[in-house]
């Protein structure tokens, strides 16, 4: 069968049959429960979890709109009169699906710490300071080959409870929609070589270390505005579709 | 073909970005057909979950979805109505919609799904989301019939799907482990 975007899946829909979106490659993810990251042992449900062949309401989902993005939203550096304090960064890179089709218009959204490692969000109580030219907070909507830019400071290592002497490496937060309920992914970004990624559990909680590479971006230097910023470029992948439909 | 990129923690401070302001009101609260769906996060431990974030997808009340692979063009699209919804717990695991009830929509083997509204879980200590549904209190026979609650054996398990009515609204509280836990899915 051809996988003629959206043509096929129309026909099929209307006699309730979908081509859902696919399941392999799934352990990529991390497990539920992993208790070296502790708050998952509360957390975690402890029944297995149901299958659901893909429905309507699994590959249809949120389409947000331009109209919600202002146009510098993408640009953590401007939200304030004066330039936060930090290291500025480009992040840029594109979203794809599996099949390595770009995944057009689709909102990104990231938060982040600040170049101290603090978050402006009430619940943090580390002990660094806060920049008054700093949220944190950005989203963008990807073009049509799929390309997403944000400009931002890089986010300092901060500590957390979670064990002794514990830090999370620096990252910043990436939530994507994709086409369809089905696709919807919330990650991080981290940076290449930081130190601190032997005692991450959050980080290590992916099984295996090729896929962990995957949510490190990666310096580039052609992407690098002189005497203005560093470049970083990470690509993300989200689910693709099914060749076939589902069976009942 | 590239590979995945796993999923990690939304993390304890979601809310320097999402939800946005009035993501949590899908229809305006003087709509006709307003439901208010309520519900608490609960842990394994029963203590509540005071930074978690709940996302819901349904079909407006003819059950048509806002969405280009719904080939359904007889059925009325709503202006103004996304399907889509945002609320973060407040520091007391609550959570709140507003919203109206979907209509049934299509499933597998051509039969018809009762009305339903998929819910994404995000938390802290959750590294990938938990997917869950809401079922509606006064559809028992649709229910009955509905293809994804038939494919739950535990009656127990499958109740837990099912919102309950209370005074002003419905209730669906979630409990991520432990006693009365959830059913959640594989998607």
């Amino acid at each position: 069968m051809s996988k003629e975007e959206g043509t096929v899946a129309s026909e099929l829909t209307r006699n309730g049959e979908v081509i859902g979106y696919r399941h392999d490659d799934l352990e990529v993810d991390p497990p539920y429960l992993y208790p070296d990251y502790v708050s998952t042992r509360t957390r975690a449900p402890k029944r297995p979890l149901v299958p659901l062949a893909h429905t309507l309401s699994e590959i249809t989902g949120p389409v947000y709109g331009d109209e919600r993005i202002g146009e510098l939203d993408h640009d953590l550096t401007r939200q304030y009169e004066d330039e936060p304090l930090g290291e500025r960064i480009i992040v840029h890179g594109r979203l794809f699906d599996q099949d390595g089709k770009p995944v057009r218009n689709s909102l990104i959204e990231i938060w982040q710490a600040n170049a101290s490692g603090r978050y402006r969000h009430d619940g943090d109580r580390h002990p660094a300071p806060l920049d008054p030219n700093f949220s944190g907070g950005g989203r963008c909507m990807t073009d049509d080959d799929g390309r997403y830019e944000f400009i931002t400071v890089k986010p300092g290592a901060y500590p957390w409870k979670n064990n002794p002497n514990a830090w999370r490496s620096r990252h910043i937060h990436f939530s994507l929609f994709g086409p369809a309920f089905a696709t919807r992914l919330i990650t991080q970004m981290f940076f290449p070589g930081d130190p601190l990624f032997f005692q991450d559990p959050i980080f290590n909680s992916v099984p295996d270390p090729k896929d962990r590479d995957r949510m490190i971006c990666r310096y580039d230097h052609d992407r690098t505005v002189p005497e203005w910023a560093l470049g970083y470029e990470f690509d993300i992948v989200l689910r693709g579709r099914d060749a076939t439909p589902m069976e009942d | 073909m590239p590979a995945l990129t796993p999923s990690q923690t939304i993390g304890p401070f979601l809310r320097i970005q999402v939800p946005y302001d009035g993501e949590e009101r899908l229809v305006p609260e003087n709509d006709p057909d307003a439901i208010h769906i309520r519900g608490t996060v609960f842990d394994g431990e029963g203590e509540i979950v005071d930074d978690a974030l709940i996302e819901i997808w349904q079909a407006n009340r003819a059950g048509r979805y806002a969405h280009p692979e719904d080939p359904r063009d007889e059925l009325p699209v709503e202006e103004g109505f996304s399907g889509f919804g945002r609320c973060a717990t407040d520091s007391e695991g609550r959570f709140e919609f507003i919203t109206v009830k979907p209509g049934p929509v299509p499933g597998p083997g051509g039969r018809s799904q009762a009305p339903h509204i998929d819910v994404s879980v995000f938390a802290r200590g959750l590294l990938k989301r938990l997917v869950t549904r809401i079922y509606f209190p006064d559809e028992a026979e649709a229910n009955g019939e509905d293809p994804v609650l038939s494919s739950i054996e535990d009656p127990k398990e499958r109740d837990t799907l099912v919102a309950i009515p209370e005074e002003g609204g419905l209730r669906f509280d979630i409990h991520l482990q432990g006693d009365g836990e959830t059913a959640f899915f594989v998607v």
